[in-house]
């Protein structure tokens, strides 16, 4: 258990520097940021005062190496349009994603496990070919696509949803459905997989033989098992939403979390806040897998007995 | 009997539009024993699962007839049954084991959790009244340390142990009756044993009638009390088991009877050749554990520990012990399919441990192996003319126009029709596909096939025809056979000489007559003690002094 454990933190630890360093030198390839803060007609010396300030003289790898030994001391800088530190426009922002994340996830596994269910119950009636078709439908609408439609819609035309903002609980319902939209078709569809190969095992048998419902047949003796092949997707899913769902759909509906931040950072060549703000998303990322990771185990008395000892 | 508990009359079952059972019928008694007999198709286990309407779920559907449960005086037709009450008698008053230990049981939820539930379904108990209830339940089917069992999983328990959860749960509720689908088709024979002496107590105990579902002529003998004997969907005879055995009045369950080893029978094979074929001297194998960077690999286990054995030109060896003994890693061993640790294999003089991989396979056409499914064995895409040949092709021993003829004689050998070789595998039932497997092993003329429970997944009527065509191989072309097998009566009719294999190790070795009649090692004993004998006037595995000990190797 030990090694296991030792083994991931260096698997972290590598991931997260190649990521920092990746951030750090494509950010450089795009472009001087003092040219973009400053207006015209600024003079030669003014501007060399200022790249001398924000640390962009000295070749590119005495930049890096200062750039990583300030990480290393938690010293992540100063925003350079902002004038504060990126750790505290960064806390302001967390909260608000990670409510949209939360809700999309909550949203997207509440509609499409049940419905993966149905559908590999029906899956010779009408009824369940009819919920695939939808989900593939849905596969194929990219969350852009279906938030502008939902913006047209809801708040053009019929005005019963605001577009701006998230102070109030009609400001999510937008977010989290264009966040959901193709993931709910991915998860259905992998639910009905999972569980139609579940269905044909030889405890289900043996669950009905024993006089179980149907209902306790299904739920407790089927979906435990079918929830281990889920669990890889729905960490997937997760990531997913964390590093590009949110970069969308915080940007179209102004969302003030980390993806528009992002969004903001990079167009405004404020590298600190870009160089933090993907640090942060990446660290979230590797401890989604992480957690998966740990329920996987959880989930499988085979895979959980095997690493305990 | 006692007045019948259960009744089946003229139950019909489809699969689509295939008819699986035709018109079958028949009583079964409070404490009787009932044995549903019969080879594949014929229809037995939809017969058990319809009783339940279980078939359901399996794409089948009960057509006409009626199943009848005995109820404080009325009958209860279980085919017109509502799907909620129909729960209330499953696992309640009529209960089912089945074939598969492995997989019968949930993965994901412990032992004591799935045996409670029958309570609280059945009973109504709280939680931990069922949980109390579950682990007499363990200890009456005599699983050892049965509080520990509750918060186990089932892959931490061996198959008959498993069995044993599977029975406990199925009795959990006192059930009337007992459906036993091939209980102990998948366990060793010694564990066959005690599951078979096990549910027959429980029997006496609970004074409930059991349905047995078998193909086991054997298994029947040991502990039925009436037979009925089915094929391709109908009944054929019905009889109680003395009568049966003694006087099979239908000519199929002659047929049935005759195919069936039993053991004592002695072996059917001639005399062998003195030239040695194979010599296997102190052959071990080890199953290392992971290595891994921060883990130094630990010894891990020996599969196969020291063996030395040898097989002359036209004998067989006879190759058995239990699942797990170590038989099959021996068989992939000596070919280096798996590598050995140390020792040395020699086939007809020439050293195999050490060679390069070049002259390795080089040398592994001298000798075949034939295994133990013929479905998985035979890849689907490719022509029977294709298959068999392939050996030959890969070693180099055919021309491209040779390949017709060759393919032509080796079918023919095998006792197949020469237009097979244009087919493909699936137009092959079980049978002819091992005839085919063992074609393919033949095409590049060796000295030694190897015969990894070659028989064991066949019915026993196409079981006898395939042992018998090895026979006619060895006699006519001087085969040497390494026959590896658990069932001991068809290792008797085919071999010259037994070795007998325990965890690891050849116990015991030595001409068939030695080794059956005279058996010397503790192991070989109980093996022999522990297998059916198809006479039901000679009964014994029912006797408790065999109670199960431990042997030392």
């Amino acid at each position: 258990m030990i090694g296991y454990t030792l083994r991931t933190l260096i698997k972290m630890a590598v991931t997260l520097f190649v990521i920092v360093s990746l951030v750090f030198f494509a950010t450089r390839l795009s472009g001087n940021p003092v040219d973009f803060v400053l207006g015209v007609g600024i003079t030669e010396d003014d501007k060399q005062l200022l790249i001398k300030y924000y640390g962009l003289d000295g070749s590119i790898w005495t930049q890096y190496w200062h750039y990583l030994g300030s990480i290393l001391s938690g010293e992540f800088g100063l925003s350079f349009l902002e004038r504060r530190p990126v750790s505290a426009i960064v806390a302001e922002r967390i909260g608000p994603s990670l409510k949209l994340i939360f809700g999309t996830m909550v949203f997207t596994f509440c509609v499409s496990i049940p419905l993966g269910i149905a559908a590999a119950i029906y899956r010779d009636r009408l009824a369940g070919s009819a919920i695939m078709i939808i989900a593939f439908l849905g596969y194929a609408v990219p969350a852009f696509v279906l938030a502008i439609v939902m913006i047209m819609v809801f708040s053009y035309w019929l005005n019963w949803l605001p577009v701006v903002g998230n102070s109030t609980f009609s400001h999510y319902i937008m977010p989290t459905i264009a966040m959901s939209g193709m993931w709910v078709a991915a998860l259905t569809r992998f639910t009905r997989n999972a569980m139609l190969d579940v269905l044909s095992q030889d405890y289900m048998r043996t669950a009905r033989a024993k006089g179980m419902p149907e209902r306790v047949v299904i739920l407790k003796h089927g979906l435990r098992n079918a929830s281990i092949t889920l669990l890889s997707v729905m960490g997937l899913q997760i990531a997913g939403w964390i590093a590009a769902g949110s970069v969308v759909v915080e940007s179209i509906f102004s969302w003030p979390g980390i993806g528009e931040m992002l969004v903001r950072s990079a167009i405004q060549r404020d590298y600190p806040v870009l160089q933090f703000g993907v640090l942060s998303v990446a660290v979230a990322v590797i401890l989604i897998n992480a957690a998966v990771d740990i329920a996987y185990a959880y989930a499988d008395p085979r895979i959980r007995l095997a690493k305990g000892t | 009997m006692i007045g019948p508990v259960l009744k089946v009359e003229d139950l019909r079952v489809s699969f689509g539009g295939f008819e699986a059972v035709k018109g079958v019928s028949f009583e079964l008694g409070a404490r009787e024993t009932l044995a549903l007999v019969g080879e594949s198709g014929s229809g037995k286990s939809a017969t058990a699962l319809s009783i339940l309407r279980l078939i359901e779920r399996e794409g089948g559907r009960i057509t006409s007839g009626a199943v009848l449960l005995e109820n404080d005086g009325g009958k209860t037709d279980l085919r017109h049954l509502r799907e909620d009450a129909l729960t209330g008698v499953r696992g309640n008053q009529i209960s089912m084991v089945f074939q598969e230990p492995m997989t019968s049981l949930n993965p994901v939820l412990k032992i004591g959790d799935q045996v409670s539930e029958v309570f609280i379904r059945h009973r109504g108990m709280s939680k931990r009244d069922a949980l109390a209830a579950a682990k007499q339940g363990l200890d009456e089917v005599r699983i050892p340390e049965p509080a520990r069992r509750l918060s186990q999983y089932p892959h931490e328990l061996s198959g008959g142990l498993r069995q044993r959860v599977m029975i406990a749960m199925a009795l959990a509720c006192r059930p009337k009756v007992l459906i036993a689908d091939e209980p102990t088709t998948a366990l060793d024979v010694t564990t066959q044993a005690e599951i078979l002496r096990l549910i027959k107590s429980l029997q006496d105990e609970i004074g409930m009638g059991v349905l047995f579902i078998t193909h086991d002529m054997g298994v029947v003998a040991e502990i039925a009390d009436r037979v009925v004997v089915l094929r391709h969907g109908e009944k054929v005879e019905e009889a109680p088991v003395e009568d049966l055995f003694a006087r099979p009045q239908a000519p199929y369950t002659q047929r049935l009877m005759a195919a069936t080893p039993k053991l004592g029978e002695g072996s059917t094979t001639r005399e062998a050749g003195l030239e040695t074929v194979l010599s296997v001297d102190n052959l071990s194998t080890r199953f290392a554990k992971s290595k891994s960077l921060f883990r130094k690999a630990d010894a891990g286990t020996l599969a196969v520990d020291g063996v030395s054995l040898t097989v002359r030109k036209g004998e067989t060896l006879g190759l058995v012990g239990e699942s797990g003994c170590g038989k099959s890693t021996l068989a992939r061993s000596i070919l280096r399919l798996i590598e050995p640790e140390s020792g040395r294999v020699e086939v007809s003089g020439q050293l195999l441990t050490g060679l390069p991989p070049r002259q390795l396979r080089a040398s592994r056409k001298n000798v075949q192996m034939v295994f133990q499914d013929p479905y998985a064995s035979l890849n689907p895409r490719l022509s029977i003319k294709a298959l068999i040949t392939e050996p030959a092709r890969i070693h180099g021993m055919v021309q491209a126009r040779e390949i017709r003829d060759l393919a032509a004689s080796l079918v023919s050998r095998v006792g197949l029709e020469e237009d097979a070789i244009d087919r493909f595998p699936h137009q092959f039932s079980g049978g002819q596909r091992q005839r085919l497997c063992i074609a393919r092993a033949l095409s590049v003329s060796p000295k030694l096939i190897i015969a990894d429970e070659a028989v064991s997944a066949l019915d026993v009527s196409i079981a006898c025809q395939i042992t018998d065509l090895m026979l006619d191989l060895q006699q006519r072309d001087g085969l040497s056979f390494l026959f590896i097998s658990h069932d001991i009566a068809v290792v008797e009719r085919v071999s010259h000489r037994i070795a007998v294999m325990y965890k690891g190790k050849i116990v015991e070795t030595g001409s068939w007559e030695d080794v059956l009649r005279h058996p010397k090692h503790a192991y070989t004993q109980k093996l022999l003690a522990a297998v059916p004998s198809p006479d039901p006037a000679r009964r014994r595995l029912l006797d408790d002094r065999l109670e199960h000990q431990d042997i030392a190797v």
